[in-house]
């Protein structure tokens, strides 16, 4: 087996706080990544699914740090690595897709000219050929006429055009991993149904390395080889995605696939995890999710549970579920 | 683009239309010149003929039209003053005054922007803090006060600047302008750091609190996750995305300053328009006040107009008239 892409181990990222102390919202996160492969990082609002996604792009502003850990991107160690060094990096070896396009591409320069200015933060290229290489990634996303649209404003695309324009940017470079944090939840379901499909493809066939990050299992579960659960900054489940989907051990991984509108039966009503998520800044000295778990114990409370492996699968809990159940 | 500029131009002949009125009526409101004008032992023969000649013996709305005549024809009548034509009278003050304003309103542009651009980038920095506290004193100590203490500052203590006057003057165009000389210069720089430090202030304050917002959207988030490096994300995403406030304000500062720098002009003997109001004013020279004010109104239309078209060149959105 080739070396992963992307090898994550023990990611921190905290959040200096204003009375002092920090909140940390990357606990000790650990995975890594294979070369082609699709992994999906399901979580809650707030759970540090994004804050991981930007603590591995190098993006964290302060008050934030990555605090500790190691993130080894083809090889080279990014953790401690200076302000040019990740920017060289970024966009060309990493780069990032982002929920709403509407939001992300400037409303005032041309596709063109965006697309231009990412082209030339890692290549000096003459305007034709920069031009050519930008019609041909707005084509590779499925864009017609792509070298006429060069000249239009993102206004003038569609939202699921425009979030095609924002990958073909962040694909410009052919990166070997690309983050995308939500990029599917602004737009039609049949849109994200098209972009989900393409970009398997394109990951199957360039080889190209993708995080999607989601809140919604569902989306997640078709498309995903492997699924990570974060919950309050910790990754409390990960492995390969038909067993974690078919045979969950972490509890909470349990609510979230018995909460998705599929497991329910019509007429009733949808299951839901009690409680809500926990501030980061006063979590409970144990395990985060005891308060809101039907199988908590009281050594659940003591101190938070340690990983324990199991094959491809690893869990964070003292009272997993049965791997039949 | 071109329907654009033509609803524009429609709406802005409504309002001079509009302005021209209220001025008229206005300004006749104020008082009858004829008592200033006419000296007090002339007989009821001489009065009577020079409020025939003065064209006050018609009504109101005669006055009105015969006026708006004149102007349409690039007449906008005779000081009672000085007896002099009303435009070449205000022409010959206006050189002083714009080459004055434009010098101040375009540093405090280019210096506030820049100024308050880094503030917002890094507002923690010390400097940042620093900048923030001479735009609170820009903003809150009086211009008339600011321009004393210059004076006794740079002029009277040090000796480096002149205190009040034009300087030599250089013939451009049939007009004689202070800013190519160096002596011009000289006596330029008071008044307009004077006029200068309040925009200063405001533009300072419009583009860090800009440049803060900016900074925390995903467009900028996206710019760098691409690598872009920061020169480039400021110069060409933040800057364009900070414009519009800028330009909106820079117009309104340029116009309200053309018209209304009297305090400044006053304080450093500087012989523009502000000088020529207030005696027109004192004096109820009514074809002065009114040429002055419609010409106002005409040149806040104008900076309106190309606040319009600036922002038109700037958002496509605009352009497009879909305005979100």
């Amino acid at each position: 087996m080739s070396p992963p892409v992307l090898d994550v181990v023990d990611l921190t990222t905290e959040f200096a706080l204003r009375g002092g102390g920090a909140a940390r919202a990357v606990d000790g996160v650990s995975f890594s990544l294979a070369r082609g492969e699709i992994v999906g990082l399901v979580g809650e609002s707030g759970s540090g699914k994004s804050v991981t996604g930007f603590s591995l792009m190098g993006l964290i502003d302060p008050p934030g740090r990555v605090a500790g850990g190691s993130v080894r991107l083809n090889g080279a160690e990014l953790a401690g690595m200076d302000a040019e060094g990740l920017r060289a990096r970024r966009g060309r070896e990493i780069a990032m897709i982002f929920q709403d396009p509407v939001a992300t591409l400037n409303p005032l320069l041309t596709v063109g000219a965006q697309m231009r200015m990412a082209l030339a933060a890692h290549a000096r290229t003459p305007r034709r050929a920069a031009d050519d290489r930008c019609a041909a990634a707005l084509a590779r996303v499925g864009i017609p006429a792509a070298r006429d649209r060069l000249a239009a404003y993102p206004h003038e695309f569609s939202g699921g055009m425009r979030q095609r324009v924002a990958i073909a940017i962040a694909l410009l470079h052919a990166p070997s991993v690309v983050i995308a944090d939500e990029p599917t939840t602004a737009l039609d379901v049949s849109v994200q149904a098209q972009i989900l499909v393409e970009m398997r493809a394109l990951a199957a066939e360039t080889g190209l390395s993708l995080i999607w990050i989601s809140h919604d299992l569902a989306v997640v579960s078709g498309f995903a080889s492997r699924i990570l659960v974060m919950y309050a900054g910790r990754v409390v489940e990960q492995g390969p995605a038909e067993a974690v989907l078919r045979a969950p051990r972490h509890p909470y991984t349990r609510g979230l696939i018995d909460s998705l509108p599929a497991a329910a039966k019509p007429g009733e009503p949808l299951r839901q995890i009690p409680g809500g998520a926990p501030s980061l800044g006063a979590l409970p000295p144990g395990c985060a999710f005891a308060p809101r778990c039907p199988r908590a114990a009281g050594a659940c409370r003591a101190a938070p549970p340690v990983e324990t492996r199991e094959g491809a699968r690893a869990w964070r809990c003292l009272f997993p579920l049965e791997a039949g159940a | 683009m071109l329907g654009f500029v033509i609803q524009r131009l429609i709406q802005a002949a409504a309002v001079m239309a509009v302005m021209s009125v209220i001025v008229f009526v206005g300004v006749y409101a104020v008082g009858n010149p004829v008592d200033i004008v006419i000296p007090p032992d002339a007989t009821q023969d001489v009065r009577e003929e020079a409020i025939r000649r003065l064209g006050l013996d018609l009504p109101l709305w005669r006055q009105y039209f015969l006026f708006v005549g004149g102007v349409l024809q690039g007449d906008f009548g005779r000081s009672f003053i000085y007896n002099e034509p009303v435009l070449s009278l205000i022409a010959g003050r206006a050189p002083a005054t714009i080459e004055l304003v434009l010098i101040s309103v375009l540093c405090a542009t280019v210096i506030g922007v820049s100024l308050g651009v880094y503030a917002g980038y890094r507002p923690h920095a010390p400097l940042a803090r620093a900048i923030m506290a001479l735009s609170v004193l820009g903003f809150s100590v009086p211009t008339f006060w600011v321009g004393l203490i210059l004076i006794l500052t740079f002029a009277v203590s040090l000796g480096w600047l002149p205190a009040g006057g034009r300087g030599e003057t250089v013939l451009i165009l049939g007009v004689r302008w202070s800013f190519p000389t160096l002596d011009g210069l000289a006596h330029i720089a008071l008044p307009a750091l004077n006029l200068a430090l309040f925009k200063m202030a405001m533009m300072i304050r419009l583009a860090r609190s800009g440049v803060r917002e900016i900074m925390l959207t995903d467009t900028i988030r996206f710019a760098r996750a691409a690598g872009i490096s920061e020169a480039t994300i400021l110069r060409r995403h933040v800057l364009k995305l900070i414009a519009a406030p800028i330009i909106t304000v820079f117009g309104l500062e340029l116009g309200s300053t053309l018209a209304f720098a009297v305090v400044t002009e006053t304080i450093f003997s500087w012989p523009g328009m502000g000088k020529l109001i207030i005696d027109s004013i004192t004096l109820l020279d009514r074809p002065v006040m009114v040429a002055y004010l419609i010409l106002t109104a005409l040149l806040f239309v104008t900076i309106n107009l190309l606040v319009d078209l600036a922002y038109a060149a700037i958002d496509p959105r605009v352009r497009s008239g879909e305005a979100r």
